[in-house]
């Protein structure tokens, strides 16, 4: 199994980490950092499932 | 809340849910297939959605007409703990990438159309089988009943008082279902999917402008918490492990529903499925962009008499009247889409793993379909029975324990895939713990999704079907084990 399956856990730990983001700043256009981080993991994961994508379907 | 009804918003209204009565019916004859009179045809679409098709269907399935109400209704009361619906819809996709293309896979080399079929046919055991089913029937239709709800929000906000038109857009549900199958939500989903879209961000982008941008919209709410004496735009630290665990086990359950496997299932290929994965979480963006409605209520000031008047009336205190009719629409046929694939989906259960299962066996794939269409038709009728006869919140109670019950066929469903260790008893018996521990723990916290365990004097609060899930799986574990060793020490005994 190629290691780039361990991409897919990635978001579970940046949205896991509920301390770390629970904040106000730094805010970005208005939304306080608890909104706008946990907005951004929607892109990054496609992404990052974009990337597995790429790394596991060429041996399908 | 009732309104005086507003001419343009009506007229905008009723052309949009006509239109998709029309295309609902016509669907019968999208792809025609030469009979529709066989359950992968009306049941799975004839197993050939491609990327698109299965985009917007997923979507518009699984973010519902009450996601659209409720969501922005929690937010506008609790505050940042409502928000743990956008956790929850980002990781659903890496484990649909990673596991639903196996599932896929399985069933299309085996013609599975259920969870219970999947399941049957990985360790040929009818009791597991039994349980899997009936979970997933009794887990949809309190679903299903929350959408009734979603359609009566928007319905009275134009100002249709009365049980009449909820059954009237009903029947033409009922209707087009019965004749078309999934086709008819597919080729709906794309018009409700591109009208919520269009209604997300011209909100997003118009009422900030309106309230003074989104720096002013969460002071507003912020300020409006605090005037209230709970909630708030950050969460309190004990509620860290509630916010987390509540979007993990939701994730895990929500493809254990029939209406999300029944997406699946209908999928072309495992390459269209992950490529969904990729895809879908456009929802999830526009699911976040709805949450922030619950704060705009708070800038805009609006007087509420119940949570879920939330977003009709922020439509209809800032557009005007066709838009509001056109938003309306949108979330009215957004609750027909779910509405329709749930239902498919639990008549699929019904029909493959209860009739043919226990009163005729020998019945044909054109008889399965006649089957599914009586049962798909009895689920939606229970369904409204239940929002016209009995208080709302038994359904949103019946709800809240469907999503614990619906996560305990995890083990059964999933393990298989990579693993023979596990075997049926074992499953069967961590089912029966999952499902049973978990309504108790459901009953001891009055229908609240959280229970606190204490250890000493430390205490942990979380999501109650995690919870159960883990005694699913502990007692699974131990039976399996010890069913394991016991049929070898058995089978070496019995050699010469």
């Amino acid at each position: 199994m190629p290691l780039a399956w361990l991409l897919l856990l990635i978001p579970f730990a940046g949205l896991a980490a509920v301390p770390l983001y629970n904040k106000a700043s730094p805010d970005l256009l208005g939304f306080p950092f608890f909104y706008w981080y946990q907005l951004a993991w929607v892109p990054l994961t496609a992404l990052l499932i974009y990337l597995v994508y790429r790394k596991t379907s060429n041996d399908r | 809340m009732t309104a005086e009804p507003d001419i343009a918003a009506l007229t905008v209204f009723v052309f949009f849910f006509a239109l998709v009565a029309v295309l609902g019916i016509a669907a019968a004859h999208w792809r025609r297939p030469k009979s529709l009179a066989h359950i992968d045809e009306w049941g799975l679409g004839g197993r050939q959605f491609g990327t698109w098709v299965t985009w917007f269907l997923i979507g518009g399935d699984i973010y519902t007409a009450y996601t659209m109400i409720a969501v922005p209704a929690l937010v506008y009361a609790a505050g940042a703990y409502g928000f743990f619906a956008l956790p929850y819809a980002i990781i659903i996709y890496p484990f649909v990438f990673a596991v639903m293309p196996l599932l896929w896979k399985a069933a299309k080399d085996k013609n599975y159309v259920t969870a219970a079929d999947a399941v049957l046919g990985r360790y040929g055991s009818r009791p597991l089988e039994l349980a899997v089913a009936i979970t997933g029937v009794i887990a949809t239709m309190p679903y299903v009943a929350l959408q009734l709800v979603g359609m009566e929000t928007v319905l009275q906000a134009l100002g249709l008082a009365g049980k009449i038109p909820l059954i009237a857009a009903f029947l033409i549900l009922a209707f087009y279902d019965y004749t078309s199958g999934l086709r008819a939500p597919a080729l709906i989903a794309f018009v409700k999917d591109t009208m919520i879209y269009i209604v997300v961000l011209a909100a997003v982008a118009l009422i900030p402008l309106k309230l003074g941008g989104y720096g002013a919209v969460f002071q507003a709410a912020e300020a409006a918490f605090a005037a209230k004496g709970s909630g708030s735009i950050l969460l309190a630290p004990h509620q860290y492990i509630p916010y987390a665990t509540l979007a993990f086990g939701s994730a895990l359950a929500l493809f254990m529903y029939p209406h999300s496997l029944t997406g699946i299932f209908a999928s072309a290929s495992q390459d269209t499925i992950r490529k969904n994965a990729m895809l879908l979480p456009a929802y999830t963006l526009l699911l976040g962009l709805v949450a922030l409605l619950g704060y705009m209520g708070h800038a805009a000031g609006l007087k509420i008499s119940n949570n879920n008047e939330v977003v009709p009336l922020l439509f209809k205190t800032l557009f005007p009247g066709w838009f509001a009719g056109f938003a309306f629409a949108a979330i009215a046929i957004g609750a027909l889409v779910p509405a329709a694939v749930m239902s498919i989906g639990a008549a699929n259960l019904f029909t493959r793993n209860l009739w043919k299962a226990y009163v005729d066996p020998s019945v044909s794939p054109a008889g399965e379909a006649r089957v599914a269409k009586f049962a798909s038709l009895a689920v939606k009728f229970g369904a409204l029975a239940v929002i016209l006869f009995l208080p709302v919140q038994f359904a949103l109670d019946l709800q809240l324990l469907g999503g614990l019950w619906i996560l305990q066929i995890f083990p059964a469903l999933i393990f298989g895939l990579y693993t023979g260790w596990f075997c049926a008893p074992g499953l069967f018996a961590g089912w029966a713990a999952g499902f049973l521990g978990g309504t108790w723990l459901a009953w001891i916290n009055g229908f609240k999704p959280l229970h606190t365990v204490h250890l000493g004097d430390a205490s942990v609060t979380l999501y109650s079907g995690l919870l159960a899930l883990a005694a699913n799986i502990l007692v699974a574990a131990l039976v399996s084990g010890a069913w394991r060793s016991f049929a070898t020490s058995f089978s070496t005994r019995s050699k010469p």
